[in-house]
């Protein structure tokens, strides 16, 4: 056995380390945060210089060819740094998608946009009336001369109002099972009848609601197969089995040491002298620790061609729902100063902490809900009949 | 990174699996109560070789890693059994380390010596694992590492977990094995070690009580389905899968960094002992929960886990102590 992530990955992480600590200036993530938008042109650009967009690619498509462990090194130290890189992170997604199920057309056409940071695609699969069942899309499209008419709207497709592109879940079929009658298309944010409209959240991050009014997509925008996007859909979500939430849990307890070894009680000792202070961030760290060693399980055993299935949804669960009881539980054992809000001067922390716990509510939530991870590990993981 | 035991570690698991599957079925840990030991199971393991491959083989043992042993302990986790093996390996390690005379009749098996896991107060220790079945305990006293003999009419304290402990007394004429830095360093290793090989078999009881739990969800009918098939239940066992998987990496890891990453071996051995102790406490008791009165019926054998989960850690100390030890090897400066 070995614990170690393997010398290529360290040497890895040590550049996109010293990457971000250049790059990821102060003045890009007080931007991100005041926008509520995780994606900065400058940022995207130094990472396209580096060909880190695609590091896992093989090299003939455009990428650098490393293996998982590398990838994965390196996503924990942009996790860590909170780089924004969630619309490259979408873009590529659909980017590979296009690689693996795309016409020779749709490679010509997006591949070498994508590669260059050029482009922004988002990702339409939820609506108003399905989150966590997105193969309920009702969105329809309908075949209209050489192309289709699509009607419908789509829920949180973030960074639509600042993207060329949505990868759109619709419902070409009604007479047969929902996972069947579904086909995915790649369209341009520029058709007519396309609207996007903000949704801001508890997070302070924006996302949208967009609809889609008779708007015309060419035949050619038609990703895989006609009532095959179910498939395609699988072929998208492959690569997010991976989920932790380990550089937020990493971040939050850093800034809560930098308070417990700065702030004073009321007998002018620090705070880290304090016997529940100290319990309280030994058990976060522990909590660290475990979610780092269930994502990188899932990782390794993608890496010698084992499917996750249920590790990887006991990677997402435990993590999300640690950093939720974590950012709960440290936000009030800072007192009544953990009230005091991300950009308010006198936050302690600058407000990161009472951010976390914003933040961490919507990772119990978002690829997959809590409720989702344990079907999965209860059918999968643990042979359990299926529930109602 | 590779998560798999070698092939060598797999036929260490596979022999001691099979011997406590002949030697330690949950009829046998039964007929073991309430003292919790069988002289039986104990001679197997020792004639298996279980406390000559804890030692270096230039003090005459096999020389096996912590995380080999940790594997070990899993399987004795599994099978909640009664048989004092982590305590005898850690105290045998130590009496390699200090270079105790008494080593080789301890290999022999003509003592059995275990080990305090909290230092003496006033000259007393309280609650010593497997002290009613030794011969000999090692002791921090002070800075003292003592060898304490263990009366011929040393009374067993009726507890829990139907383990063998005893309340000992430091003799004032104890053997002192070590002293000053040396005794309080070599004490120190042996604890975490201790504290590895406990939370390796914590998860082994949590993964086994899972195990019977899951089992029982999937047969036992209610309102015409099994009960597995209600969220409620179905739910909690998916949320304590994700435990008992993390507490068996953590304990696996920390195994693993004794040899390979000392620097941070101190602190896994706290975080994996805190997250084993939670992690076996809150399996076995939703094993048992979801058997309904049958859980609470001595006649099934979830009720053989939730005890012991919750014995074999306090004998050191509750989670939250151990959490506050990671802090002391993190921050340095210990809290009061």
């Amino acid at each position: 056995m070995d614990f170690r992530l393997g010398e290529k990955s360290e040497v890895f992480r040590k550049e996109a380390r010293e990457f971000l600590r250049e790059v990821l200036t102060p003045e890009v993530l007080e931007r991100c945060h005041r926008t509520g938008v995780q994606h900065d042109e400058g940022f995207a650009a130094a990472m396209r210089d580096k060909g880190w967009l695609a590091p896992g690619w093989p090299v003939e498509y455009g990428g650098q060819g490393r293996d998982p462990m590398e990838v994965l090194a390196f996503s924990e130290e942009m996790a860590r740094a909170n780089a924004p890189t969630y619309a490259l992170g979408t873009t590529m997604m659909i980017a590979w998608v296009i690689q693996q199920v795309g016409t020779e057309e749709q490679k010509r056409e997006i591949l070498p946009k994508a590669l260059a940071a050029e482009i922004v695609i988002v990702l339409g699969f939820t609506e108003a009336e399905n989150g966590s069942d997105a193969a309920a899309a009702k969105t329809s499209a309908v075949r209209s001369g050489d192309g289709w008419t699509i009607n419908g709207s789509k829920m949180f497709t973030t960074n639509a109002h600042i993207g060329d592109y949505v990868f759109l879940l619709t419902r070409t079929n009604t007479e047969v099972p929902k996972h069947r009658g579904l086909t995915t298309f790649l369209v341009p944010m520029d058709q007519p009848g396309v609207e996007v409209r903000p949704v801001h959240t508890l997070s302070g991050e924006r996302t949208n609601i967009t609809f889609y009014n008779d708007v015309h997509v060419s035949d050619a925008w038609r990703i895989g197969e006609v009532d095959g996007g179910w498939p395609v859909m699988t072929v998208a979500l492959a690569r997010e089995h991976n989920a932790g939430f380990v550089g937020e849990q990493d971040r939050l307890l850093a800034n809560v040491e930098d308070w417990a070894h700065q702030t004073l009680d009321d007998d002018g000792r620090p705070m880290i002298e304090d016997p529940t202070v100290r319990e309280r961030m030994g058990r976060a760290a522990t909590e660290a620790e475990v979610s780092r060693l269930l994502q990188r399980r899932a990782a390794w055993l993608s890496s010698i061609g084992v499917a996750a299935h249920a590790k990887g949804s006991m990677s997402k669960l435990f993590s999300s729902e640690r950093l939720e009881r974590q950012a709960a539980d440290l936000t009030e054992m800072i007192g009544t100063d953990g009230l005091r809000s991300w950009g308010e001067p006198t936050a302690p922390c600058g407000g990161e902490i009472e951010h976390a716990v914003r933040h961490a509510k919507g990772t119990t939530i978002y690829a997959g809900s809590s409720e989702i991870q344990r079907n999965i590990i209860a059918q999968h993981g643990l042979g359990l009949p299926r529930g109602k | 990174m590779d998560l798999r035991p070698s092939q060598e570690q797999q036929q260490l698991v596979d022999a001691f699996a099979s011997l406590y599957a002949a030697e330690a079925p949950t009829s046998k840990v039964r007929d073991a109560e309430p003292l919790g030991f069988s002289a039986e199971l104990w001679t197997r393991l020792r004639e298996t070789g279980a406390l000559e491959m804890a030692v270096p083989e230039d003090r005459g043992g096999w020389g096996a890693t912590l995380l080999d042993l940790a594997l070990v302990a899993e399987q004795h986790g599994r099978a909640v059994a009664p048989a004092p093996l982590i305590e005898a390996q850690v105290a045998a390690r130590l009496l390699a380390r200090v270079g105790a005379d008494v080593l080789p009749e301890v290999l022999s098996g003509e003592r059995l010596v275990t080990v305090a896991v909290r230092p003496a107060r006033a000259g007393a220790l309280a609650l010593v694992p497997a002290g009613a079945v030794a011969d000999h305990a090692l002791a921090l006293d002070g800075d003292r590492l003592v060898l304490v003999d263990v009366p011929r009419d040393v009374r067993h304290v009726n507890n829990s977990g139907c383990l063998p402990l005893a309340d000992l007394d430091v003799p004032p004429d104890a053997t002192v094995l070590a002293e000053g830095g040396e005794a309080v360093e070599a004490y120190a290793r042996a604890l975490d070690e201790w504290r590895v090989l406990t939370a390796a078999a914590l998860a082994g009881i949590a993964a086994r009580a899972l195990e019977i739990g899951v089992a029982y969800v999937k047969e036992r009918q209610a309102f015409g389905v099994a009960i597995g098939s209600f969220q409620g239940v179905a739910h909690r066992l998916a949320d304590r899968a994700s435990e008992v998987d993390g507490a068996e990496l953590l304990a696996r890891e920390a195994a693993w960094s004794a040899a390979e990453e000392p620097e941070r071996a101190a602190e896994l051995a706290a975080m994996a002992f805190g997250f084993a102790a939670e992690t076996a406490r809150d399996t076995t008791y939703h094993a048992l929960h979801f058997h309904g009165g049958y859980g609470f019926m001595l006649e099934y054998d979830a009720q053989l886990y939730f005890r012991r989960a919750r014995a074999w850690a306090n004998v050191l100390c509750e989670p939250r102590a151990a959490y506050r030890r990671v802090a002391d090897v993190r921050y340095a400066t210990a809290g009061s």
